[in-house]
């Protein structure tokens, strides 16, 4: 199957410490990669080096030329309305693509709005509609539900699962939360001191029950994978 | 910010990213960079006067411009004229900058303040302050003081605006947070509202420091007997192209100056915003 990313003997070096070590990264068109990782272990880095926002110290790195990202913040242009803001740089032609990628976050209604009077899940999907509206061949999340509230952080998720599942990009989302890396992706890879220690695919049906025994046992796993002690994970 | 990048096609149809270049470029390079200009016009200058396309009446060449300096100096006269010109703009500069502070604080961060005194400095401000020479000999005589005074109108207003708007852009959220913690309008002025306007006052600063020098210059066409002003109305009446040239450049070197120290003083007063990295 073709790749949509491909990534070779990846470093990335700040001062002295090597944040990312030889990381080899395949991903194939259409699939959805999860990278976990505790804070500081250069998720976000390699994120940004497969997006072009930063240089890697050595190795290669292949990409689609058309890649979109999702950050943390929605960092919308507060001086542009919603509608603008999704089709920035695309000029007034795309107005009805940008629309319909408005609907399909559900926020057609609020195509002129200003980005100060949305809330922060709905700014998120304004974010979200702005990289989806490029018909990106790879989109990139990097902790696009971390500021987020747990309910709105539960519809962001189903969103995402599902404009994913009809647009197909390949994905990569950044995330320390092994419970939103299980529901979403077919794929999850953890990140620790600059290499990856764990890369399996998530075999379980979709729509994913948290409650599913394997479920369960993956995320255990990849907890312990994490530093994170067992008796701990059992309760969440 | 989402971000679409479209770089040449490689194997496969995937590409190499092609990430901003980082802008580390050697101190000495950019020193020399920043250089070429002011040569290139100095080049200019000597070119002009040494083939004799400015002949010395309409303008002395720099090498007589330095030699004057070096004459002036020598016998005093210019550091007695930069100490009395440096120190009016100063003074001017201190009251004026101050005041506009203080107002801009007022109206920037109390609703009352900013009925009472907002409606008044933008009405003022729309008088040219050099309308306001004549008016201020009358008041305040010919001696320093009108010269001060009218350095300091104005130094008020560039300031003035720019602290009230620097002021009402201080996150709303911080301050309510401190007012939570039982801050009250004074501490909160000070540990707040201050640093955060920091960038806006340093800006007012900066446009008021160079005001200071032009407003100088207006100052000292009053009935002057020390200063760079005196230097060049003695040289206007020998036709000295040289002194105005040097009187010229000071006053450009004093403006230069100030506004160095003042970039200077904006990064040790701000070290918070040394650091400031995307995430």
């Amino acid at each position: 199957m073709s790749l949509a990313v491909r990534a070779r003997g990846l470093r990335k070096v700040f001062g002295e410490r090597a944040v990312l070590d030889g990381v080899d990264l395949d991903v194939r068109r259409g699939e959805f990669l999860a990278l976990l990782g505790a804070s500081g272990t250069g998720k976000t880095t390699l994120l940004r080096i497969l997006a072009g926002l930063d240089s890697a110290t050595g190795g290669s790195v292949l990409v689609p030329p058309v890649r979109t990202v999702v950050f943390q913040e929605p960092r919308l242009i507060p001086s542009k309305r919603a509608l603008a803001n999704v089709i920035i740089g695309q000029g007034r032609a795309a107005r009805p693509k940008g629309l319909a990628a408005l609907a399909e976050v559900g926020l057609s209604g609020h195509a002129d709005a200003w980005p100060a009077t949305l809330s922060g899940g709905e700014a998120q999907r304004v974010a979200l509609a702005r990289a989806l509206v490029r018909e990106p061949d790879l989109l990139l999340l990097d902790e696009p539900f971390a500021a987020l509230d747990a309910l709105t952080r539960l519809h962001m998720q189903e969103l995402i699962a599902e404009l994913c599942a009809r647009h197909r990009p390949a994905v990569v989302l950044v995330t320390h939360d092994v419970e939103e890396a299980i529901l979403l992706a077919d794929r999850v890879a953890v990140l620790r001191e600059g290499a990856f220690v764990t890369d399996v695919q998530v075999g379980l049906d979709r729509p994913r029950d948290r409650t599913d025994p394997d479920f369960v046992g993956l995320r255990r796993r990849l907890l312990a994978d994490l530093g994170v002690e067992a008796h701990a994970a059992a309760a969440p | 910010m989402t971000v679409t990048t479209t770089t040449p096609v490689v194997a496969h149809g995937l590409v190499a990213p092609r990430p901003p270049r980082s802008a580390g470029r050697h101190p000495a390079l950019t020193l020399a960079l920043r250089a070429v200009g002011p040569a290139l016009l100095l080049t200019a200058w000597y070119a002009a006067t040494a083939t004799g396309a400015l002949t010395k009446d309409v303008l002395a060449g720099p090498q007589d411009v330095a030699a004057t300096f070096a004459d002036l100096w020598a016998d005093g006269q210019l550091p007695e004229a930069l100490r009395v010109s440096v120190t009016r703009a100063g003074l001017g500069l201190l009251l004026g900058a101050s005041t506009g502070l203080v107002l801009g604080v007022v109206s920037g961060f109390t609703r009352l303040g900013e009925e009472l005194v907002d409606s008044s400095m933008q009405a003022l401000r729309a008088i040219p302050f050099l309308a306001l020479t004549s008016l201020f000999i009358v008041w305040f005589g010919i001696e320093e003081a009108s010269k001060i005074l009218l350095i300091a109108v104005a130094c008020t207003f560039p300031m003035y605006v720019n602290v009230s708007s620097g002021v009402r852009t201080v996150d709303r959220k911080v301050v309510e947070a401190a007012r939570s913690f039982g801050l009250g309008r004074l501490a909160i002025a000070r540990e707040v509202v201050l640093p955060g306007a920091l960038p806006s006052i340093f800006a007012g600063l900066r446009l008021s420091t160079t005001l200071s020098v032009i407003a100088l210059i207006a100052a000292e066409e009053i009935n002057v007997t020390a200063g760079l002003g005196y230097l060049m109305a003695r040289a206007t009446d020998y036709l000295r192209t040289d002194i105005l040239a040097l009187c010229v450049l000071l006053y450009a070197v004093i403006g230069l100056a100030a506004d160095l120290t003042l970039r200077l003083a904006e990064r040790l007063a701000m070290p918070w915003r040394r650091t400031v990295t995307i995430r």
